[in-house]
């Protein structure tokens, strides 16, 4: 999983230990602590591992097995726009994949990147749960329903700002 | 303990509740193949994840198949393990793992000795069904000092994993990402060498396939040997000659010193040593300086540093330089029994023989794979010479051997070159587990008291249980002695020594299971336990059969103090046989 170095501040690192110390730093709470961890810094930096793995007593390679594991976690930053498209059996068959390929090529980066500008970061899902609307394209907290090819401009032009 | 009534085969058994379907298939004589499990039973090592699925088996009332290596019985149960539902199942598993799986065989280092090859010969497998379109996931080679990984060998069984994090708990390894992309190895995908990696190599030991093996070095050792400006000499660790002989079809447990000496001979070494004389040196310093802590802390010296912990395990000395750097004044500072050997030959014996330093190829001959990383650390070379050139294992000696077209069953029994191959019986059981505190217990003992040992089998202080601890009686002052073998039971001591919980005056640590027998440079011992138990016995039974069992007695150990070093702890002993340790822990950089 490709990633970026940061170097944390002592707040961030204080933060670690706080979510940790409201798990008990149990090793068996890893994946909330990660939830809450990447709920606050939107991300899983290698560091941010690291630090968790310290907090939990725990070693930092099992840290990184559970978050390469579950698709949800990310060693990326998201954009300020996270956009997911849902390439579940419904959407699917209805076409995300061509909508998938869309937004690729209007934003040059694959899925799980972000633009350059850290404006859009992209990614999959599995079933959103509106299947009568599919194929679905979730911006941020926004529904996009029965997306074509041709709505993916529309549905970026919306985010220009 | 409740009991379950059950039958396999049409054969009835009654086993202990929680029993699994391949352990009462086992008891009634019926080998269900298994590829991921594996069973150190003596350990208490177990790893079965249900992870390949070769073990399935039927079990009547179940619809679909289950895998016998962790699924538990039931009273009534009836479990047929070889019908055609089942056969087929395994062939297609199999299929199916072989199609991501090289088919370079042929040039693989395990060839002939890979569990994966064996079960497809078992299987019957002749081809893999879907191959043309299969895609193989592939990775990079990881090529550290010790080590190879290549993971496009790798089948997830996890025994790796299984034995990085819950017996040696050093945690270089673990499972990552899903699918295809699924593989083993340290965080972030780094390399092994810039993980906490000890290159114990029990990865490599438990592997099933060429995933995972040794760096070789048998090539280096050809090109030396074959060359004319060089003088070229071997020591051979204990625990290797206990080994050996398993490579040539001998039973475990069978002691080949003699032949393996002949063997050396025969490859062109200019003269065959034994690491064992370098034990019986270690001895000296170590047991010196365990007698000088204690004689400090007996008068009363509350600066002093006790428990005093042996040091001659490369892999133990990673293991601390790592976890617990803030303690790494505690170890003996005395060099291992390879270093001190090499040391040794490139100043006394170089000397001796009118040989430059530079000429003078040192190669060792170890169970153990962390050995070839010691040889290569900075503190061990004198302008970027090495005191020891290549450490090969086990193994890589077996390969050596045979290639040379040399048979170990038909070598004649040859001794020694003298005066780096004379050793005691204390030197040779190195190679067990608690035979380091044993040795230095003979020769402190006899030192501190002025006093003949009576008996020199300290049976109580050997054995295979993890975690050990004796009282020996120093003529009314009492010593208490530890002893752990795998890194996870050497840190629930050494926690006790950090929270200032110990009571041991001294402690030996090894980090493979059984010691030094059971090095990851050791034959494969494919899960059986018993061979290393044999491997053991064949250790103390040679220490037994030894003219002299005390290193202080080792008359060219008493000679190489009057001639070179004076005494032990001696400046020149300091300089050329005792080293310092370095903080490797990793510190979480804040700005």
């Amino acid at each position: 999983m490709s990633s970026i170095k940061v170097k944390l501040k002592e707040a961030d690192l204080n933060k670690i230990k706080e979510i940790c110390k409201s798990f008990d730093n149990k090793e068996g709470e890893l994946i909330n602590v990660l939830h809450k961890t990447q709920e606050h810094f939107g991300y899983l930096p290698a560091e941010v591992q690291e630090a968790v793995a310290q907090e939990l007593k725990m070693s930092v390679a099992k840290v990184y097995g559970v978050v390469t594991f579950y698709s949800f976690f990310t060693m990326l930053p998201k954009g300020k726009h996270p956009i997911s498209i849902c390439t579940g059996t419904a959407c699917y068959v209805r076409g995300a994949d061509n909508v998938l390929q869309e937004f690729k090529r209007q934003l040059d980066i694959e899925v799980g990147e972000t633009t350059k500008d850290g404006k859009f970061s992209l990614s999959c899902l599995r079933c959103v749960g509106a299947c009568g609307l599919a194929p679905v394209v979730l911006v941020g907290d926004k529904t996009f329903g029965r997306v074509s090819p041709d709505g993916v401009k529309e549905i970026l032009e919306q985010y220009k700002d | 303990m409740d009991k379950v009534k059950l039958t396999i085969d049409n054969k009835q058994i009654e086993v202990e509740k929680g029993t699994t379907i391949y352990q009462a298939a086992k008891k009634l004589d019926i080998e269900i193949p298994v590829l991921c499990y594996m069973n150190l039973e003596d350990l208490g090592i177990e790893n079965k994840p249900g992870g390949c699925r070769i073990c399935v088996v039927e079990v009547e009332g179940r619809n679909n198949l289950a895998p016998s290596c962790s699924t538990e019985v039931w009273e009534g149960m009836v479990v047929h393990t070889h019908t055609m539902r089942v056969i087929n199942a395994r062939r297609t598993v199999m299929e199916f793992i072989l199609s991501d799986h090289p088919k370079d065989c042929l040039t693989c280092a395990k060839s002939g000795n890979c569990e994966l090859q064996d079960m497809a010969v078992k299987l019957g497998i002749r081809e893999i069904p879907g191959q043309e379109y299969a895609e193989m996931s592939e990775y990079k080679v990881d090529f550290s000092p010790s080590i190879i990984r290549d993971l496009d060998k790798c089948i997830m069984c996890r025994r790796c994993e299984m034995m990085c994090n819950e017996f040696q708990t050093v945690g270089a390894l673990s499972a990552f990402h899903r699918g295809f992309e699924a593989a083993v190895g340290p965080a972030f995908e780094m390399d092994l060498e810039h993980s906490p990696c000890t290159y114990c190599g029990q990865c490599v030991a438990v592997c099933p396939t060429g995933a995972l093996t040794e760096k070789d070095h048998t090539r280096d050792v050809i090109n030396a040997l074959s060359d004319p400006t060089k003088k070229v000499i071997v020591q051979t660790a204990p625990a290797v000659r206990a080994a050996l002989g398993e490579e040539f079809g001998m039973e475990p447990g069978t002691s080949v010193t003699g032949q393996m000496v002949s063997a050396l001979r025969r490859l062109g070494f200019d003269y065959v040593f034994d690491t064992d004389f370098a034990a019986d040196l270690t001895i000296m310093e170590e047991g010196t300086e365990l007698l000088d802590r204690l004689t400090k802390h007996l008068n009363g010296d509350k600066e002093v540093k006790l428990p005093i912990l042996t040091s001659c395990c490369p892999a133990w000395v990673q293991f601390f330089e790592h976890n617990f750097p803030e303690m790494k004044d505690v170890p003996s500072s005395a060099r291992s029994p390879q270093q001190m050997f090499g040391a040794i030959a490139k100043t006394y014996f170089a000397d001796k023989i009118s040989v430059k330093r530079e000429d003078l190829v040192v190669v060792s001959i170890m169970p153990c794979l962390a050995k070839k990383y010691e040889a290569q650390r900075d503190e061990f070379k004198l302008d970027g010479n090495p005191d020891v050139d290549f450490s090969i294992s086990t193994r890589e000696l077996a390969h050596l051997i045979k290639e040379a077209n040399l048979d170990l069953n038909t070598l004649p029994v040859e001794d020694f070159d003298k005066p780096l191959g004379e050793s005691s019986g204390a030197g040779v059981i190195f190679g067990a587990t608690g035979g380091v505190i044993e040795a230095a217990t003979r020769t402190a003992y006899e030192i501190h008291t002025n006093k003949k040992l009576e008996k020199l089998d300290f049976e109580e202080l050997r054995g295979l249980d993890g975690i050990r601890s004796a009282t020996i009686d120093f003529d009314g002052t009492p010593i208490n002695i530890g002893i752990a073998h795998g890194l996870g039971n050497a840190r629930k001591l050494l926690e006790d020594i950090k929270a200032g919980k110990s009571q041991f005056h001294a402690i030996e640590i090894m980090s493979c299971p059984g010691g030094c027998i059971g090095g990851g440079g050791q034959p494969i011992h494919h899960g059986d336990s018993s061979i290393l138990k044999a491997r053991t016995k064949a250790i103390y039974a040679e220490d037994a059969g030894k003219p002299i069992r005390k290193s202080h007695e080792n008359p060219y150990i008493i000679k190489l103090y009057e001639e070179f070093l004076g005494k032990p702890m001696s400046e020149k002993a300091h300089h050329l046989l005792h080293t310092a340790y370095f903080d490797k822990s990793k510190k979480i950089e804040i700005s």
